[in-house]
């Protein structure tokens, strides 16, 4: 017997979650994603931070002009700091980002749950309502419904992005809590917990929801950086926020029109709007790989 | 299979109902002014008005009058009448005009979805955890995350305008090779689905028992994969396909909108930009039906392909 296999014998058995951040410590991507990801939290929180220009002071003497004054990419069409542009303009996409991923996970988890928990019919009826609505081309529909906003206002206009979204986007998360919750139905404790005489109201919330919890925050993950690339495209094609509120997709459908006469005022939101939406991405990807055993 | 097709028509029927019908309420329900909220924030002429009040039968009233319009615009939709856009035009014409171009460009993206995707997909599943295999892993995770509003005019700036190696702009009536850009980028996409599921379905079968069987009766290495692993292993691929056709058909409102491309997507881009309702809700309705075509085709050829399918 080698020493080795009674160091393995010896050893703390770990959890999933303690393998999984073993697993993830070594990973760079996993790091490079994180911190873009914290970096453009605390551009939206704090753009002020990142530059000391005013994103809406514009001045058409400064059209396309040179890097100047903090204004280290230069000016736009509009005379705007393209640089202090795409430095606000996270926020509105974090923000539809954020809030669209929570709605969408309150819908998810509340018809994966009951579809999951409660089987049979219920099961059948919610279903064929997720089968429709994954069948719903997402950009068409969400053009169809956000035309009906005639509403100018910034914040009308954003509760309606996020809205749509969500409405739209529930599907994929609330079938990966649907089939965590029938697996998490049969296990042992669910029927101790039966025994022991809680109620269904119990074992969903306390018993079955921790297990349903972690796919779907990885699922919701990944849907946060596609629901900044939905926003930015919903927002170049005039439908999503418009101005003044200071949103990358805007921007990028700007910089395109003239992108003749300079290119930086297309390539910054664009290279900002692709970066974010890749943190996400890879974050969530990083992440359930981890916590995958069957790819290990 | 005649139980399954016709369980799949019967499915597809519910599906086709509910859609129109959202799409039209959309449209018209609980809005003060349903004229006004078809041409956005655009002021409406007199005979605009007029026309459209006949056009959706507007004066009739209540539930009933809502279900009497809807099965009006129903059977239009069905015989192809589409009524006309806001700038007098009839859209069954300008559809009629804007399919091939359409469909052309989706093929190439197809095409270059099945030719590198397929094929990379393939070399990565067998060399798996290969320099090969990481390097597309993580090329096709940059392609997803990056969204089509920034590939399409950066691809249109890089390789259209400063290195001018394609046209940057395809205009009335386009060739091949004006169309080859925006295919690729509308196929990028695609590619990278496609190359992912490939390699994950061959790496899964490589390791199935049958496989295993073919190697121990002496087979070459190449008949296993060729015939045996690949036949397999390309039906997800097949059904993915299928559906991304369906998709391409309609996702390429962005690609054609920047590469100025006279499909579908590109009359559906300018019907957003000019507010122009009627344009916009025709266009939409036939991209639904069309994708609800497509994906019932794709679910039959995959119970034609896989026999378990039709037994479930």
């Amino acid at each position: 017997m080698s020493e080795r296999s009674t160091a393995v014998r010896l050893r703390k058995p770990r959890s999933l979650a303690g393998d999984a951040w073993r697993d993830l410590r070594r990973k760079p991507i996993f790091w490079i994603s994180l911190a873009l990801v914290l970096l453009v939290t605390a551009m939206a929180a704090v753009p002020g931070l990142f530059t000391s220009n005013d994103p809406t002071d514009c001045a058409l003497s400064r059209q396309h002009a040179a890097p100047s004054g903090g204004a280290v990419f230069g000016y736009d069409f509009q005379g705007c700091d393209t640089y202090a542009r795409a430095v606000y303009g996270a926020r509105a996409s974090l923000l539809v980002g954020a809030l669209s991923a929570l709605l969408t996970g309150a819908i998810a988890l509340v018809v994966g749950m009951l579809a999951g928990y409660f089987g049979g019919w219920v099961d059948a009826v919610l279903s064929r309502v997720i089968d429709i609505v994954l069948g719903i081309p997402l950009l068409l529909a969400a053009i169809v419904l956000l035309k009906r906003v005639a509403a100018d206002s910034a914040t009308v206009r954003l509760a309606a992005v996020i809205f749509v979204l969500a409405v739209l986007g529930w599907t994929t998360t609330a079938r990966v809590v649907r089939s965590s919750v029938i697996s998490a139905r049969q296990q042992d404790y669910v029927a101790a917990a039966r025994m022991l005489g809680a109620g269904n109201g119990r074992i969903m919330w306390r018993h079955i929801l921790p297990n349903a919890l972690a796919p779907a925050v990885v699922v919701l993950t990944i849907a946060l950086g596609t629901f900044i690339a939905a926003e930015a495209t919903l927002s170049f094609l005039g439908i999503g926020l418009r101005e003044p509120t200071i949103s990358w997709g805007i921007d990028i459908n700007s910089g395109r029109v003239h992108m003749r006469e300079s290119a930086t005022p297309l390539v910054v939101p664009s290279t900002f709007l692709a970066l974010t939406v890749l943190a996400f991405i890879m974050l969530g990807d990083a992440i359930r790989d981890a916590f995958d055993p069957k790819l290990r | 299979m005649f139980r399954f097709i016709v369980r799949r028509l019967l499915q597809m029927i519910v599906a086709f109902f509910g859609t129109t019908l959202i799409v039209y309420a959309l449209m018209f329900a609980g809005q003060g002014d349903p004229i006004q909220a078809l041409a956005g924030e655009r002021p409406v002429t007199e005979a605009q008005r007029a026309y459209l009040t006949e056009k959706y039968h507007l004066d009739a009233t209540g539930v009933g009058g809502f279900f009497y319009r809807y099965f009006d615009y129903l059977s239009n939709l069905l015989r192809g009448d589409l009524g006309e856009s806001l700038t007098g035009r009839s859209i069954g014409e300008i559809l009629a005009a804007a399919w091939p171009v359409t469909i052309k460009l989706a093929l190439i993206a197809i095409a270059v979805a099945v030719i590198f995707g397929v094929t990379a997909g393939v070399l990565a599943g067998i060399r798996r955890a290969s320099i090969f295999d990481n390097a597309t892993l993580l090329l096709t995770l940059l392609v997803l995350g990056i969204p089509t509003i920034v590939l399409a005019p950066l691809a249109q700036y890089l390789l259209g305008v400063k290195w001018q190696l394609f046209p940057p702009t395809a205009g009335a009536d386009p060739d091949f090779y004006a169309l080859l850009l925006p295919g690729i980028v509308l196929g990028s996409l695609s590619l990278a689905t496609a190359l992912r599921l490939t390699r994950t379905s061959v790496a899964e079968n490589l390791r199935a028992d049958y496989v295993r069987t073919a190697r121990s009766k002496g087979l070459p290495r190449r008949r296993v994969v060729s015939v045996h692993v690949l036949r397999n292993s390309l039906i997800p691929v097949i059904t993915f396909l299928g559906v991304e056709l369906g998709n391409l058909m309609s996702g390429a409102i962005i690609t054609e909108g920047v590469f100025n491309i006279p499909g579908v997507g590109f009359n559906l881009f300018r019907g957003i930009r000019t507010e122009d309702g009627p344009l916009v809700v025709g266009i939409v309705s036939v991209l639904v039906v069309v994708y609800l075509v497509a994906n019932l085709v794709v679910d039959i050829l995959y119970a034609v392909l896989d026999p378990r399918i039709r037994y479930e």
